[in-house]
């Protein structure tokens, strides 16, 4: 009798103190998180970074991603107009092809905005007739700089002058002006010139007219023709484009699968029941160790300097940091198999290598085969963040549109193709995994 | 009768080994296709590289051996130039830890609200779908790349970009677990009248959080390669230290070799710790860690 009772109140004891024990790890941990976050908002200067923050950068990376411009240009020094698309030299009109809303002379140049404004190049004089402000004239000489028919004590803040510069924006249109040059940036919504450029003969020419309509360029007949200047567009690159989305892809393919055929041999060396010398099993365990350790980036760095930038190095990197991955994941794959099998393939008589063949092969395949295949997705997200390092595949192409800090729109057409590249990646390796483990 | 018997064995045993034959002649010719297509594959890779593979083989060994000599000439100065390095690893770890922890609160919501059984609003549930594979879709780098032009260099673009890929990648694995969940316990909360809120706290959180925390150990290890690879291209921490210790070029070598020891080891240490704590979580305390 006395003996339940005390093992009752042993019980009571224990659970008041799991319970007390349990009471203070819900308090506790909320606080350590917290905590931990204050220590970060004052470690990463949280506060400073609104100071830091530039948002003009922001909206004009937003709206460059989904706008282009046009710019008109006067020289001011030698005289003589230029209307091109982002102001690149591929992107220039000639005299055939001027946009409707622009009317060019003999060094002036008329430009009709939407909303009604309009803005009139003339020489060194400028007249921009902005609806509801009125006409703001500009002109430079080279004795008085930049002068302007307004207040300039008392402006708008659209309106930014100096005697050696103006410039006037708006929601359609900028105008520039300068000692050296007076340019006009018309602003209108898509990616233009992003099927052919201006020198192509298709430019401006609708799909039913370039598939059915007829032979357009003499040389050439017009499916092939327009293949041929959308491949080779100049602007966007279509065709470097794809063999970077390629070189990415084959990156991620010959390093995961280069390197899963490495890691099974060598898994075999690191799993407890096919290795019984404990020299061997921790030697390969801690090859494997290192591998991973070493980590994708520097072993980026390592290979780039031998064998320099491109897609080997990346593919090599790759191969090297997943060949640990693998080697633990397969030989943990390996300790798992079930000695049945194996025990009858050896009551046949099997020697040692066709018992692996026939009795551990077809136990792991399905097993490595799904990791592989989940690596291959993961790996072309990798070998976009290691092209941008070793210099190679779409990664490059990226952070090189990044840098010049002015190609928004290519920046988001790579983003994109980005995004759909590992989708479909994902999708596939998914496919292939549920068509070679369920079905078959 | 014996006679048919023995015919029909004949004709079941040439059939199988028909089979037999054709199974093996598509698999070794899938092996094929796959052999070609992996040397094929180094072919091109090799050939769009800018320095060869056969050529740059010997020299592999040429700046590993120039670090190291370097490092050892100076090996006075090692001490140093780890303790230099060492707040740059601590904000490389913060960076990790904050984007797991921010990511995975993230991850639990979106995994919570795209689980059928478990969702508020079912209807929804392809939506926040969508939202993770996108997440987990977009490389850090670009993200990170985004912010710095936007909010300049330093760990905040990085903690951002890592964190948002942090819940597209668990929201993901979180949601599987929450399908294995047992529903009972929050049909009981239910039935006594528990708002969705207690019903996740307490009925599904005690079922499911040793698996969320081991998948959130895991991404916690990954984060810290990708927030080094992060520094690399501009956002601070050790891999920015690593960009400038190599672009000096000889004569500081020995502060790379630094920089190297301390991201090697503090990724070998958190790789064993979070398999450690992941084998306790999913073994139980007495098995022990596999050695």
């Amino acid at each position: 009798m006395t003996l339940a009772a005390d093992s009752h109140t042993d019980l009571r004891d224990q659970a008041v103190k799991l319970i007390a024990r349990k009471r203070l790890f819900s308090f506790a941990l909320p606080a350590v998180i917290l905590a931990y976050c204050t220590y970060i908002f004052f470690a990463f200067d949280i506060l400073g970074l609104a100071e830091r923050a530039r948002w003009d950068n922001a909206s004009k990376m937003i709206s460059d991603a989904y706008s282009y411009k046009t710019v008109v240009e006067r020289n001011n020094r030698r005289g003589g107009i230029a209307v091109s698309v982002e102001g690149e030299r591929k992107g220039t009109y000639d005299a055939t092809n001027y946009p409707e809303w622009v009317e060019v002379g003999d060094d002036t140049a008329t430009i009709a905005l939407e909303q009604g404004g309009s803005i009139v190049i003339d020489g060194d004089l400028v007249r921009f007739d902005v609806p509801g402000f009125g006409l703001i004239a500009a002109t430079q000489t080279r004795t008085d700089g930049v002068t302007l028919n307004l207040d300039t004590n008392d402006l708008p803040d659209w309106i930014n002058w100096s005697s050696a510069r103006v410039s006037i924006t708006t929601d359609v249109a900028r105008l520039t002006l300068t000692k050296t040059r007076t340019e006009v940036f018309v602003y209108d919504y898509g990616w233009e010139l992003f099927w052919f450029t201006l020198d192509s003969p298709y430019y401006d020419q609708s799909f039913a007219e370039i598939f059915f309509g007829p032979r357009i360029d003499p040389t050439r007949s017009n499916p092939v023709g327009a293949w041929q200047d959308f491949w080779n567009n100049g602007m966007w690159r279509h065709g470097d484009t794809a063999w970077a989305l390629f070189e990415t892809v084959l990156m991620a393919f010959l390093g995961t699968f280069g390197a899963a055929m490495i890691a099974l041999p060598l898994a075999f060396l690191a799993a407890r029941n096919f290795a019984p010398l404990l020299v061997v099993r921790m030697a390969a365990r801690r090859v494997f160790d290192f591998l991973r350790g070493v980590d994708g980036l520097i072993w980026t760095i390592l290979l780039s300097r031998a064998f320099g930038p491109g897609p080997m190095t990346g593919a090599l990197a790759i191969l090297l940091t997943d060949t640990g991955s693998f080697g633990k994941l397969f030989s943990e794959a390996l300790e798992n198999v079930d000695n049945k099998q194996i025990e009858g393939i050896q009551s046949t008589g099997a020697k040692p290598l066709q018992r692996y063949r026939f009795g551990v092969i077809p136990q792991i395949v399905p097993v490595l085969l799904s990791q592989v295949l989940y690596f291959l997705e993961s790996n072309t997200r990798s070998a976009t963040i290691i092209g941008a390092i070793t210099g190679g595949g779409i990664g490059l192409l990226l952070t090189q549109a990044m840098n010049t800090h002015k190609d928004w729109e290519e920046v988001t057409y790579y983003i994109v193709l980005v995004v759909l590249l590992v989708m479909a990646m994902d999708s596939f390796s998914g496919w292939l995994r549920r068509k070679l483990i369920k079905g078959d | 009768m014996t006679d048919m018997n023995a015919t029909s064995l004949d004709v079941t045993r040439d059939h199988y080994l028909a089979l037999t034959r054709q199974r093996r002649l598509y698999g070794g010719l899938m092996l094929l296709v796959f052999v070609l297509l992996l040397a094929s594959g180094f072919g091109i890779a090799n050939e769009r590289n800018a320095g060869g593979f056969l050529p740059g083989l010997p020299q592999i060994f040429d700046f590993p051996a120039e670090v190291v000599q370097e490092a050892w000439e100076k090996r006075a100065n090692m001490p140093d130039h780890l303790a230099n390095a060492f707040p740059a690893l601590i904000e490389t770890i913060n960076i990790a830890a904050i984007a797991t922890l921010t990511g995975g609160f993230g991850a639990v919501v979106l995994s919570l609200l795209s689980t059928r059984g478990l969702a508020p609003w079912p209807r929804l549930i392809p939506v926040f779908r969508r939202i993770m594979d996108l997440m987990r879709a977009i490389p850090e780098i670009v993200t990170a790349l985004v912010l710095i032009y936007v909010l300049g260099g330093g760990p905040v673009p990085a903690a951002i970009a890592i964190a948002l890929h942090t819940i597209g990648a668990l929201g993901k694995l979180f949601s599987e677990v929450n399908e294995n969940a047992d529903l009972k316990p929050l049909e009981g909360l239910a039935s006594v009248g528990a708002t969705w809120f207690q019903r996740m706290v307490l009925a599904l959180l005690p079922q499911v959080a040793p698996n969320w925390f081991s998948y959130a150990l895991l991404r916690f290890e990954i984060n810290i390669r990708a927030s080094a690879i992060l520094g690399f291209v501009g956002a601070g921490g050790i891999g920015y230290e690593l960009k400038n210790a190599i672009s000096w070029g000889q004569g500081k070598f020995d502060e790379a070799a630094a920089v190297f020891i301390l991201l090697f080891l503090s990724i070998v240490f958190f790789d064993q710790l979070s398999s450690v704590v992941r084998n306790h979580l999913t073994h139980g305390s007495k098995k022990g860690v596999s050695q």
